[in-house]
């Protein structure tokens, strides 16, 4: 079986309250998967666990075959696992150039490096600009970044995640807060790296979901009650009681 | 392109007036003056290497004075042994066992407490980081051998080659130049790809782990080296006082060098350094005045976290007027 990613059996409680509730997923190599569902589906809360920022009570997430359900936060990254924040994560009293090439520093193994400036690395900065480049912010490089629009910053998480050459993307709602306008700029920008990078994609905007999607699944009180291709979920009658009902 | 930019043009004028001026004050007879130019370059160096862990790293550590009090003490009890007798493999006067020393079991303390003090945030960190000075003051007070509360008193400096501490004109040429080689040291790291992690890790710590960062390791390599460096301004402050006591290492010297950083303006190769002179100065002229010099001082610290963000190098600096 060819699933990059596959989670099987997940359970996580918060008190009383259960995020994640026997969930099972899995994605393919290559295929943009979403998954939607109704606020408070515990969306977040899956890909916290995928992160390893919080752990599972039960179940399994194994990682091209390999289990680390237990694995640090860190230790995924150098897997090949990036993540896209919900909340734009970025290092704000950085610059836009720096926030990129501190992802491709990740990359290239430990940062024990006390001698050489960073600033005068020219290869990673230039792979930084290359980045910014493809996401269209190449002329705000040198600027801090606390000083660019939402948008923008959610260009910058995806060139982040780019910039680890991640095999697998975990894409947190990279829509939430934008506009029309800029939601369409964000579609264009995903539909030009998939295909590339296996994409799991957490969002909240249906058009963007069945724009980009090969196959998605539906998240309702931490279970996944449905998984297909677009038309599949749109022809879903459980999915559209539990949740395209309520749009 | 100039070749120097603003804050450039005022760290070298600072640092140029620092060098000349002591001696001048010195050789037409102020001798107190250079004590106290010694003694501010002495504490200036422990202010640089704490603003690498609480300016760049924004790690509030609040028992920094400990690293001081050891790294005095590492040139103290040596030379203790070596006047009173007792512990011969550690009775020397060498500064070149005492130094490496101090360096050595501050870089220790620094390794073995920033291990678990790491593994807290926020006010928690500022509290452990503190017990654990406070442990090795009670630590240091309770041992009669080397005088308890009421410290040590050393006649004999480190001796090394060419330079002779017992010459007040060299001692403050020696802690000049170390406080220029922390300065750079500190600036060749926190430009580093290490020192990007450091500063990093401090904008968004979530971010860097999900990066792939295990920012624990960085943080506990700057704690240690932070340590290390000020365990050596320790060792300093020991050969300049010639006289030790736990009370270099009180949990309030900690805060005066907390302070100096954030006076003066943290996460900036200079502002420690100012906040060291501002404190120095400022302590001088108040206490003259007042016992309770301490409260206009607490105003001043107010006023300048209120409407000086950036402290002391911001106002200089003006307004965002270099960004690199």
């Amino acid at each position: 079986m060819n699933a990059v990613l596959d989670i099987s059996g997940l359970n996580k409680s918060f008190g009383g309250i259960k995020a994640t509730d026997d969930l099972n997923l899995s994605v393919r190599a290559g295929e943009l998967h979403a998954v939607i569902g109704p606020n408070g589906a515990g969306k977040t809360t899956l890909i916290s666990q995928l992160t390893g920022m919080q752990k599972p009570d039960s179940g399994r997430i194994r990682f091209k075959g390999r289990d680390i359900t237990a694995m640090a936060p860190y230790s995924r990254a150098h897997l090949g696992i990036a993540r896209s924040f919900q909340i734009t994560s970025l290092i704000l009293e950085m610059s836009v150039l720096d926030n990129i090439a501190l992802a491709l520093q990740a990359r290239e193994g430990h940062s024990f490096r006390f001698i050489r400036p960073a600033h005068a690395l020219t290869r990673l900065r230039a792979e930084a600009l290359a980045l910014l480049d493809r996401v269209g912010l190449a002329d705000k490089a040198d600027q801090p970044t606390v000083a660019l629009s939402h948008g923008e910053h959610r260009h910058m998480e995806i060139a982040i995640a780019l910039a680890s050459k991640a095999e697998l993307m975990l894409l947190d709602e990279p829509m939430a807060g934008l506009g029309i306008e800029e939601s369409a700029q964000m579609v264009e920008l995903l539909r030009g790296i998939k295909g590339r990078h296996t994409i799991l994609l957490i969002e909240h905007d249906m058009d963007a979901v069945f724009a980009l999607a090969d196959r998605i699944s539906v998240l309702v009180y931490g279970h996944i009650i449905a998984t297909g291709s677009p038309d599949e979920i749109r022809g879903n009658e459980a999915v559209q009681h539990a949740y395209l009902g309520e749009e | 392109m100039s070749f120097l930019t603003r804050r450039g043009w005022i760290s070298a004028v600072v640092m140029a007036l620092l060098a000349v001026l002591p001696p001048v004050f010195f050789l037409t007879g102020n001798a107190f003056y250079l004590d106290l130019a010694t003694r501010l370059s002495i504490l200036a160096i422990a202010a640089v290497s704490l603003n690498l862990i609480l300016g760049y790293g924004g790690l509030v550590s609040f028992g920094h004075a400990a690293f001081v009090g050891l790294g005095a003490y590492a040139v103290g009890i040596p030379a203790h042994h070596w006047l009173y007798g007792g512990l011969d493999f550690l009775a020397t006067t060498s500064g070149f066992v005492q130094v490496p020393l101090a360096v050595a079991v501050t870089a220790l303390f620094a390794l073995i407490t920033g291990a678990v003090c790491l593994r807290t945030k926020g006010v928690y960190f500022i509290m452990i980081t503190m017990a654990f000075a406070q442990m090795i003051y009670y630590l240091i007070v309770s041992i009669e051998e080397y005088g308890g509360d009421d410290g040590l008193v050393i006649d004999t400096r480190s001796e090394l080659p060419l330079i002779d501490l017992d010459n007040p004109l060299q001692l403050f040429g020696l802690a000049y130049v170390s406080l220029l080689v922390a300065m750079l040291l500190v600036r060749m790291i926190t430009r580093s790809r290490f020192g990007m992690v450091l500063q990093g890790a401090k904008g968004n710590e979530e971010r860097m782990v999900t990066l792939g960062f295990n920012i624990y390791a960085y943080r506990l390599t700057a704690y240690v080296i932070s340590g290390a460096m000020c365990g050596y301004a320790g060792a300093l402050l020991g050969n300049f006082t010639t006289f030790i006591s736990p009370e270099m290492m009180d949990w309030s010297r900690s805060g005066e060098l907390m302070f100096m950083v954030i006076l003066g303006g943290a996460a900036t190769t200079l502002g420690p350094v100012l906040g060291a002179i501002a404190f120095i100065v400022v302590e001088e002229i108040l206490s003259s005045f007042t016992i309770y010099w301490h409260l206009p001082f607490g105003l001043m610290l107010m006023g300048v976290v209120l409407f000086a963000r950036g402290g002391l190098m911001g106002l200089l600096r003006g307004r965002r007027e270099d960004g690199e």
